[in-house]
């Protein structure tokens, strides 16, 4: 990637291992930035637009964190409610109009592709934070800046995804991305929520090492990192099934007695009962930490696609 | 005087080897419709010692460009294409499949953003394959059956 300056950062598949290192390398500059123990006006003058056409607390705040923390200003919607998108104006239009009033378009649809139509229809850079079941790029990069800065690299560690693997959007991407980083990978599901077979062929056809369990506790003892993710109550017609099915998929103190020492256990957040809050207190739990470094991520990125700082 | 089923044109195109069935849908890529100034003939079901059966599409008075007609290879790979000059064949070549399909198929998932009012025309990324394969630009979604994906 020659220039970041007015790139749109869509899909991760658009990003070659070099440009991922590029972000990590970039956002561990950023960490006292985001962490307030240094200040910065990089972005002084500069305005980013926040286009939620659907709540995502999470993922708004830590952009606007990002952009406030660089010195820059934040304007835009967080629900479509009262909002001309009411009216029933196109997405392109919207885009359109919004060109004129930021430098930056971060947009959150519930529609698959709607980043890309954006970015289609304005000449500024826009930022997927979400596009219905589709991709969210920038949560796998702060998802692989957590395991890079926590353990030094991504490139041999065994890394076991568990939960939703059928219907998790985050996990389909960072499956792929930690497979392109030379990591060795564990899927952990119930049946019926095994990753899908898709994914798993392109992996194996890639080389990538690679293993399936349905049983939680068959991958505690070997793994650096498990990723954890939510299993939804909706895909379950039985909500005794659900409750069985979740209750086994849960971690807790008893389930990590046989973990290694320097395990770390992420999760995109939020919970609900997948990790017992008991986790919480133990050196292992890296959820909290994964959860800030959205924000020195997006700072990297803020700062790379408006061609500034460096 | 015996009646010939089809009957040869003097200039125009015709495009041959088209799989039983398909024709209409021909037509459909290539935007011929009631609108088309030119005589247009569809055969049907014609016996085809290479395909079994087959279909034809002549266009009068209308030289159809190559490039035009690759479109069509989504759903007829093996099609040729002969531009007739005074009842001869003046050029002829076979479709070749192209590497993207704008504005020619609907995605399938209803959750794409294409398949809301907005101003874009789909756009797929077109694999070659028996059969061929498309995937959606916007959302990845892989079409399975392109015929019946045909806008």
């Amino acid at each position: 990637m020659a220039s970041w300056k007015g790139r749109d950062i869509l899909s991760i598949r658009e990003f070659s291992r070099g440009d991922i290192e590029t972000v990590l390398k970039y956002a561990r500059k950023m960490a006292p930035i985001a962490r307030g123990e240094k200040s910065s006006q990089s972005l002084d003058g500069k305005i980013l637009a926040t286009l939620f056409f659907e709540p995502s607390t999470r993922t708004r705040l830590s952009f606007e964190s990002a952009m406030i923390r660089l010195g820059g200003q934040v304007l835009g919607f967080s629900s479509v409610e009262g909002t001309s998108v009411q009216k029933g104006e196109t997405l392109a239009d919207t885009v359109r109009m919004v060109e004129g009033y930021a430098d930056v378009i971060v947009l959150r649809h519930p529609h698959e592709g709607a980043a890309r139509l954006a970015a289609e229809f304005t000449e500024r850079p826009v930022i997927n934070a979400g596009d219905g079941a589709g991709q969210h790029p920038t949560q796998t990069l702060q998802d692989l800046y957590t395991i890079w800065d926590e353990k030094g690299k991504i490139e041999g560690q065994s890394i076991a995804l568990i939960g939703d693997l059928r219907y998790g959007r985050t996990v389909h991407s960072i499956a792929t991305a930690l497979a392109a980083f030379g990591a060795s990978l564990t899927f952990v599901s119930p049946p019926g929520l095994e990753m899908p077979w898709e994914i798993v062929e392109e992996l194996k056809a890639a080389g990538t090492p690679l293993s399936m369990t349905h049983r939680l506790e068959d991958v505690v003892p070997t793994a650096d990192v498990m990723y954890v993710t939510r299993i939804q109550k909706e895909r379950f017609p039985d909500p005794q099934e659900y409750e069985r099915v979740a209750g086994s998929y849960r971690v807790d103190l008893p389930l990590l007695r046989e973990a290694k020492k320097d395990l770390i256990i992420l999760h995109p957040l939020p919970r609900v009962t997948e990790i017992d809050p008991a986790v919480d207190r133990t050196p292992y739990a890296k959820y909290f930490r994964q959860a800030f470094n959205a924000v020195p991520v997006r700072m990297a990125l803020l700062e790379m696609v408006l061609g500034v700082g460096g | 005087m015996r009646e010939l089923r089809v009957t040869p044109i003097k200039n125009g195109t015709v495009i041959d080897h088209i799989p039983a069935g398909m024709a209409l849908k021909v037509l459909k890529i290539l935007g011929i419709d009631e609108g088309v100034p030119s005589t247009v003939t569809v055969a049907m079901h014609v016996p085809s010692k290479a395909m079994g059966w087959k279909d034809i599409v002549k266009v009068e008075d209308r030289e159809l460009s190559p490039r035009e007609v690759d479109k069509i290879a989504l759903i007829a790979p093996r099609a040729s294409v002969n531009v007739i000059r005074n009842y001869n064949v003046a050029e002829k070549h076979v479709v070749r499949l192209p590497d993207r399909a704008v504005g020619i198929l609907k995605c399938g998932n209803p959750n794409c953003i294409t398949n809301l009012r907005e101003p874009v025309e789909t756009d797929f990324f077109v694999r070659a394959g028996e059969p061929p394969r498309a995937a959606c630009r916007y959302c990845d979604r892989v079409v399975e059956d392109i015929p019946a994906a045909i806008v």
